[in-house]
């Protein structure tokens, strides 16, 4: 304990110096692992996207400069070509698919999300058991997901085809996961099918926050039941609804084993996940799918401090 | 043991200003109740001399020795919390013994120590229960006889009585006067915004609001003498009687304080008044009545009164017995 | 609210399909797994058959290495467990409970480190883990999910502890119990049911975990967690896909999980959305 001057000037009570000392010390071992096993990575990820790394020699990788983003070759005919990520349509059609999935497929999950998680919110019998059962989709793997569906919606033997052939929606059976008018459709509608338990559940618990009283009050004052949804179940869910959202935005806009396994190649379902690892592993450009990979987390990060500033996320926590 | 001086103390959370200037002399083993409405820095006050809060500005010593940069742990301190903040995985026992087996007492003296309070508390029988097996009086008495086991120079409660019932409640009370009777060298400061427990359990009560002390003094003291308006208004109950205008012009003041007790119907002569509304308590009544001001004077008569509602009557103070203050609220 | 019976009807029609859509597509894969040989060309809504043939050769067949994938996927997923939770206990308690210079910035960096892209730092592990010698080994994977369990797990356990009364740390605070004390002796006997669902939940990320896996595990069979070792499965001839031995062995990887998900549904909630709303 340190002496203590008469005159009273304002002094740290030991407790509170004590209890900051602890933190940091608490807070170490977790910071140095993030900094081993994300910031360093993800440095050595970008330093690649600026050199010529490839599989073979990424230990002894050479300055690249901006080469893998934007270069301009002179060919001998005087014909001007440029590559690199930045004009590469390859690149930039994994970005459209990227975000065609992530808008569609997060709008229907929502919606769909919603719808579940109001049928949840009522009483009836069974409703615990049908709250366990929406939990299945979710627990599966999504590789096993993506391999079950890829056997249900096989083009010869899938029991999808089958079923919408007796139901004569469809003519003929349709190639759900090869056929590249399809491919999309089949990614939204497994990642959907995959996700909603997830939305409808962190939408249930918006809507269980909603005090009973609020809904017997309109009721006894005769208000319809659509405007009760309209006017007092959404805004109310909407805090709820729009963390959801953007969580599974960001989720979506990273999607990977999905689209790899289910429809492996297509270009209509190409993300940018999918085409900046195929260039590092498979095309054996670690330096250009870095530079792709590098690209891709710019975006996410704009769009995660977009949220938190736009959210006004309380990180604090203060009571 | 401990005398504890407070000096020029202030707290700010952020930039505001909660604590604004606070000088006060606690003797040793006094039982000192701080009382206010919510919002008055009571509870700051408490937990700045508990150490629970860092002081902004003026020291805390405990017999002479400033204690600002003192923990909690090493002020020879104990606290019984609103909420009793019992560790609930704990057994009785064990959350009684928690502190000391800290401390790093034997597990002899450990055993003596909380088998002497369980027996003056009488919470032998449970000490291999749970928190969550026992009433909420016995939760109280727990949250108190883990703060004696530790054998405190000072003892602070944070209104610990506000979570029991009204019946409950004054049991307790009783307790606690007993408890301070027994352990007649330990200071105890209590924080309530009940002025009927400040009243009861005191030796002397520090009135605050808004971050300063409006008084100090012994109960008897705050309600025969008080210093101002609103320490008039706070202590007491019902509530002393204001009047103002042409009821104070004649004694000189800008307004004036009767107390219920120290009115008297009088024949002719007095203020007068309708009776509004009477509530009959069997050993007192107390007549509300109207005499033209927003609120209605109360009068406190013993058994029943002879004046029914409706009834015109003239109201009048004892003599020596009227309050006056001045236009900024000051007793004159 | 009271409904029509037409709408009640309606209702339940509804209520019926979402049990459906949710337990259909695995219903399937259990009936088409126990069909064997051309009995799986033969598309039937009902179980035709029950031939446990699928799931012996999965099992056994191919020097049991779906068995070794099984241990793999059990043995990397509690040891990335176990990590996150070691160190996100007392950095949560540091995050929740203590107010310090930079917190928001920390947990603002936590959050976002969570919601990580994964591919983005892929190259860089991939030269990290052929630098420590871990390329093809259970430590590879080990060290690359704790990118996203332990965020998650801080983040998690941060929410959950915030909520632990704070009378009760300044009791223990009087008591001279040290913030050390205050976690391991304190909270952490209450905290379990938040340390079970914490753990739960990256249990089941790292076990179904994919990227990474298929990048630093795929070349060698034996060291394959089981996603890989399902996309990856081949059947007697190159061009065949073994329908029904995937669908073996997606039950076989999915049950456990089935059943853990179902105990533990209320806490898999709570824990979801302490992720997700309180964000």
């Amino acid at each position: 304990m340190s002496s203590v001057p008469e005159n009273g000037t304002p002094i740290r009570n030991e407790l509170f110096a004590g209890r900051v000392r602890s933190a940091w010390l608490f807070l170490t071992p977790m910071i140095v692992t993030l900094l081993i096993v994300a910031a360093w990575p993800l440095s050595r990820s970008i330093w690649f996207s600026f050199s010529d790394a490839s599989l073979g020699h990424f230990r002894d990788a050479q300055f690249y400069g901006i080469k893998n983003y934007f270069k301009t070759i002179t060919m001998d005919s005087g014909a001007i070509h440029h590559f690199g990520v930045l004009v590469d349509p390859a690149w930039w059609n994994a970005v459209y698919n990227t975000f065609r999935f992530g808008i569609v497929s997060v709008t229907l999950e929502t919606v769909l999300g919603l719808a579940v998680a109001l049928v949840l919110n009522a009483n009836f019998k069974g409703r615990g058991f049908v709250r366990a059962a929406i939990l299945i989709p979710w627990a599966i793997p999504t590789v096993v997901s993506a391999k079950i569906w890829g056997w249900m919606l096989n083009d010869q033997l899938g029991i999808f085809n089958d079923i919408l052939l007796r139901l004569h929606i469809i003519s003929e059976k349709i190639a759900w996961t090869a056929d590249s008018n399809y491919s999309m459709f089949t990614i939204v509608m497994v990642d959907t099918w995959k996700t909603l338990p997830f939305m409808a559940l962190l939408i249930l618990a918006g809507l269980q926050q909603i005090p009973g009283d609020v809904y017997e009050a309109a009721e006894v004052d005769g208000v319809h039941p659509l405007s009760v949804f309209w006017n007092i179940t959404l805004p109310l869910v909407r805090p709820a609804l729009m963390v959801a959202v953007i969580f599974r935005m960001l989720d979506a806009l990273r999607i990977f084993d999905l689209v790899y396994i289910l429809t492996p190649n297509s270009s209509q379902t190409k993300t940018m996940a999918v085409i900046s690892r195929e260039n590092m592993f498979d095309f054996d450009k670690l330096g250009y799918g870095s530079a792709e990979s590098t690209v891709l987390f710019l975006i996410l990060l704009i769009t995660v401090i977009a949220y938190i500033k736009i959210g006004r996320v309380n990180l604090e926590g203060n009571n | 043991m401990a005398n504890i001086s407070i000096k020029n103390v202030t707290k700010s959370f952020g930039a505001v200003k909660v604590i604004k200037g606070v000088d006060l002399e606690i003797k040793s083993g006094e039982f000192m109740v701080f009382v206010g409405p919510s919002g008055c820095g009571k509870s700051t006050m408490l937990r700045l001399i508990a150490g629970l809060e860092d002081i902004t500005s003026g020291t805390i010593a405990f017999e002479g020795k400033v204690v600002n940069a003192l923990a909690p742990s090493d002020r020879g301190i104990a606290m019984v919390f609103q909420s009793y903040a019992l560790y609930p995985h704990m057994t009785v026992y064990q959350n009684m013994a928690f502190g000391i087996k800290l401390g790093g007492a034997t597990k002899e003296e450990v055993e003596k120590r909380v088998r002497i309070a369980a027996e003056m508390l009488q919470l032998t029988p449970y000490l291999d229960r749970l928190p969550k097996q026992l009433s909420g009086g016995q939760r109280q008495r727990v949250a108190i006889g883990r703060a004696i086991v530790r054998d405190p120079k000072v003892f602070l409660f944070d209104e610990p009585l506000s979570n029991l019932d009204a019946a409950l409640r004054v049991a307790t009370r009783l307790e606690i006067a007993k408890l301070h009777h027994s352990m007649n060298n330990v200071t105890m400061i209590y924080v309530t915004h009940d002025q009927v427990e400040a009243m009861t359990l005191a030796d002397r009560i520090c009135v605050l609001r808004d971050g300063y002390i409006e008084q100090v003094g012994t109960p008897l003291e705050l309600y025969e003498k008080p210093n101002n308006l609103f320490v008039a208004g706070f202590i007491g109950s019902p509530k002393m009687n204001f009047l103002n205008g042409k009821f104070a012009a004649p004694y000189k003041a800008n307004s004036i304080g009767v107390r219920s007790e120290h009115l008297e119907f009088v024949a002719k002569g007095g203020w007068p008044g309708k009776v509004i509304h009477a509530e009959k308590m069997g050993s007192d009544t107390y007549s509300f009545v109207d005499l033209g001001m927003t609120e209605p004077a109360i009068i406190r008569e013993t058994g029943t009164s002879r004046h029914g509602v409706d009834a015109k009557v003239s109201l009048a103070p004892m003599k020596d017995k009227v309050h006056r203050f001045a236009v900024d609220g000051k007793s004159i | 609210m009271k409904r029509s019976p037409f709408w009640n009807f309606m209702f339940y029609v509804f209520v019926a399909c979402i049990l459906i859509e949710s337990i259909f597509p695995f219903y399937y894969a259990i009936i088409t797994s126990f069909k064997s040989g051309t009995d799986l060309f033969n598309i039937s809504y009902w179980p035709t058959s029950f031939s446990l043939e699928n799931y012996r050769q999965v099992l056994f067949d191919g020097n049991g290495s779906f068995l070794q994938n099984l241990w793999n996927s059990l043995w990397v997923s509690t040891w990335t467990v176990a990590v996150a939770l070691t160190l996100g206990t007392t950095a949560s308690y540091a995050l929740a409970r203590v107010r310090f210079r930079g917190r928001g910035l920390l947990l603002m960096t936590i959050l976002a480190v969570s919601m990580f892209p994964q591919v983005a730092v892929l190259a860089g592990l991939f030269e990290t883990v052929n630098s420590l010698g871990l390329y093809n080994t259970d430590w590879s994977l080990i060290f690359s999910y704790t990118i996203f369990t332990l965020p998650f797990t801080v983040w998690v356990l941060t929410t959950f502890m915030r909520d632990l009364p704070i009378e009760l740390e300044e009791a223990a605070i009087v008591d001279g119990a040290s913030p050390w004390i205050i976690v391991t002796r304190i909270f952490l006997p209450l905290m379990w049911p938040a340390l079970v669902t914490t753990g739960l939940l990256a249990f089941i990320a790292a076990w179904n975990e994919y990227l990474y896996a298929l990048t630093f595990t795929a070349s060698s069979q034996a060291n394959r967690t089981v996603p890989v070792g399902i996309a990856l499965l081949s059947g007697s001839t190159a061009h065949e896909i073994p329908w029904g031995l995937i669908m073996a062995a997606s039950v076989i990887v999915t049950v456990p999980l089935i059943f853990l998900v179902l105990i533990f549904q209320r806490k898999i909630i709570a824990g979801l959305t302490a992720g997700g709303v309180k964000g």
